[in-house]
């Protein structure tokens, strides 16, 4: 039997097939401002012969698709752990939302913790700070790597924090001081998110972010463990949605 | 419905904006309300009560106001009504759920402010409430500084009394809040020109008791496995009391719960006996704040009690009904609402063991406790009531929302998948 999981975020779509428990397809793509139709250009690519949908356009593909769902907690817990059997907790960082997930010893969501509402420290948050910068958002982390930790940025706010970067390019600081401090604000913030439903090894860093590797930095260095970062953190969620369309 | 186009000029309401108020709270009703699956027969009376929110009542009081009743209006349930009703006035719990005239409200009031306060200045300062309008007089309290302080404001526009209410219970404070409330007694004598007479004063006090027997009657049938009503509209019977004619009120809520009980008998619920129950807890959900039962009810949960002065803290408490003389029943109206757990109070550890309490008796599987963005007493108390309620084992989603549509998807996955981890 073949599962398709499909993640539709906000920024990307993510589309996984497994057979006997094996990953046989993986496809990302951005998602457009006409989500259904992208869906439907995938679907119609594949073969398949159970869907699950999860993220911000699951209940979509329900109505068009009469897909099962779930949340992006519930698939990414699965995903996290299909990957790697002890991990116990999962920090997510997407396009638009924050997560973070504890998992007891079987695996099972005992608590998590979403941002509301707005970007604040997200990936879209990071997009937009790195086009201020002139950097393209695949070098930004590496970027970051190489700036002082002399500045300090104080605000989440995506309007906000530009006013603050503006005004420091204005006042000559370099541009990687500045990503850095970007950097730095985002991880205390998904830090504090991760202490609030506990921290217990293997964490599992996951999304689009986890790319990042000054993230990865940051993160490492506040909580003071290693990360797990898996091969392809952008599909973990899509992984988790084909597994359990397959137990479904 | 009739036309009562004429009687809301009369009261200086603004049409056109009044007319857009009333599609936009057909249009939710319809949604969150009519799309309901197996709702009791009994709901339809309080359809109608909805139907005809700023009809049918507003002209009631009208006509009462014509044969001499005074009209108060209230924002909290801090305030016993059972004075008002004693000298044969009416009191209504003026309702501040929407997200309407927050301009208006917004060019008097700071912007993070909680939006309970900014509703009710909305309201009136956009001239779209009927009931503000009518009133002859508003009682304020001095609960939170957000509160207390927006009256000061809201005095400009409308006569308003306040009546200070204690942040503590020892002896003094029960002596400070006994003088309020026979100030309160002067002021509701002075305003209507009868004296609340001992009789009458029991009387108002049955009359009112009843009522939070009736509510409390159906909150019990909604221990049961199924439960035969939806949190929904528990929660709307919940918010109309607070504006609906008390005794008829009264008489439909027990002919619910006779229908109610018929349900139970048969084993019939509103939902599946595997449904995942919870327990609402927090601020106030005034009418028409209808937004997170609508997301709980969607995500495959039910509602099956409200910790909430809404709901279970405004019929906890009864007075005491034995009194004669007015000393006596003074005394038990001030014994009956410092028993209020409200999260003004400091301490404030009753609440939690209610909410403990609650949580077993109504065998919920989860509690959402749910406050109003800037409501600063609530939201700080919540930290010590997840604290408490993982103690004992039972899981805890904590949410901060608004009356705004904006976080509805976020608010769906948030419980959706609180929801997955209670099933
Ligand atoms: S929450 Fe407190 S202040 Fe607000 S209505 Fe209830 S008792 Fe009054
Ligand atoms: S909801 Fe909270 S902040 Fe708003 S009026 Fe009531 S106690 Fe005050």
């Amino acid at each position: 039997m073949k599962c398709l999981g499909i993640d539709i975020g906000s920024r990307t779509i993510k589309l996984t097939i497994m057979k006997n428990g094996k990953p046989i397809y993986m496809h990302k793509s951005l998602n457009t401002y006409d989500p259904i139709n992208e869906v439907k250009k995938h679907l119609n690519d594949v073969e398949y012969d159970v869907m699950l949908a999860t993220g911000y356009g699951r209940s979509l593909a329900q109505r068009e698709f009469n897909a099962e769902t779930v949340t992006e907690i519930k698939a990414f817990a699965v995903g996290a752990r299909h990957l790697f059997p002890e991990c116990r907790t999962i920090l997510d960082i997407g396009g638009q939302d924050t997560k973070a997930i504890s998992l007891n010893d079987a695996g099972k969501v005992v608590k998590f913790e979403m941002n509301d509402r707005c970007a604040a420290g997200t990936g879209r948050f990071l997009e937009v700070m790195a086009k201020i910068l002139g950097y393209e958002i695949d070098e930004f982390g590496n970027a970051a790597l190489k700036g002082d930790d002399n500045i300090q940025i104080s605000s989440m706010c995506t309007v906000f924090a530009e006013t603050e970067v503006i005004s420091l390019l204005a006042r000559g600081e370099k541009r990687e001081n500045i990503a850095r401090a970007l950097h730095r604000a985002i991880a205390k913030r998904s830090s504090a998110m991760l202490k609030r439903v506990g921290v217990i090894e293997p964490v599992v860093f996951a999304g689009g972010v986890a790319q990042n590797p000054c993230m990865i930095e940051f993160l490492e260095e506040m909580l003071d463990i290693s990360l797990v970062v898996p091969e392809d953190p952008q599909i973990v969620g899509a992984l988790g949605a084909a597994i359990l369309a397959g137990e479904k | 419905m009739a036309d009562y186009r004429e009687m809301w000029r009369s009261l200086g309401i603004d049409l056109e904006s009044h007319d857009n108020l009333l599609d936009i709270l057909g249009k939710l009703y319809g949604d969150i309300y009519l799309s309901q699956n197996k709702r009791p027969e009994g709901m339809e009376y309080l359809d109608f009560v909805v139907s005809e929110v700023h009809g049918y009542r507003i002209k009631e009081l009208l006509d009462a106001q014509k044969v001499g009743s005074k009209v108060f209006g209230t924002f909290c349930v801090f305030v016993p009504e059972e004075l008002i009703w004693a000298a044969d006035g009416i009191c209504v719990g003026l309702c501040a759920g929407a997200e309407i005239g927050k301009g208006d409200a917004e060019k008097v009031l700071p912007r993070s402010i909680c939006p309970l306060i900014k509703s009710f200045m909305g309201f009136k300062l956009a001239h779209l409430c009927p009931y503000t309008e009518l009133c002859d007089l508003i009682i304020g309290e001095t609960t939170c500084d957000g509160k207390k302080k927006a009256f000061e404001i809201f005095s400009e526009f409308k006569s308003t009394y306040v009546m200070e209410t204690p942040q503590m219970k020892r002896e003094k404070d029960y002596d400070l809040w006994r003088n309020e409330v026979y100030k309160l007694k002067e002021k509701v004598e002075e305003v209507t020109g009868k004296e609340i007479t001992p009789e009458r004063l029991k009387s108002a006090i049955k009359l009112i008791n009843d009522r939070r027997r009736a509510l409390k009657r159906l909150n019990k049938l909604r221990r049961e496995i199924p439960v035969p009503i939806s949190g929904r509209d528990a929660l709307l019977i919940n918010q109309i009391s607070f504006y609906d004619d008390p005794k008829r009120f009264t008489e439909k809520v027990n002919l619910l719960c006779d229908e109610l009980e018929k349900r139970i008998e048969r084993k019939e619920g509103v939902v599946s006996d595997k449904t995942v129950r919870v327990l609402l807890a927090g601020s106030p959900m005034a009418l028409p704040n209808w937004k997170l039962p609508g997301v709980i009810e969607s995500s495959g949960a039910v509602i099956v009690d409200e910790e909430s002065c809404i709901g279970e803290r405004n019929i906890r408490a009864m007075v005491d009904e034995s009194g004669e003389t007015m000393e006596e029943l003074i005394d038990a109206l001030v014994d009956r609402y410092m028993q209020i757990d409200c999260a003004c109070f400091t301490p404030n550890n009753e609440r939690i063991e209610h909410i403990i309490q609650l949580a077993k008796d109504f065998k919920v599987d989860g509690v959402i406790h749910y406050t109003l963005q800037f409501c600063d007493p609530y939201l700080v108390e919540s930290y010590k009531v997840e604290k408490a309620l993982e103690k004992e084992g039972i899981p805890v989603l904590r949410i901060e929302t608004d009356y705004s549509m904006e976080d509805v998807e976020q608010l769906k996955t948030r419980i959706e998948a609180f929801v997955e981890v209670l099933r």
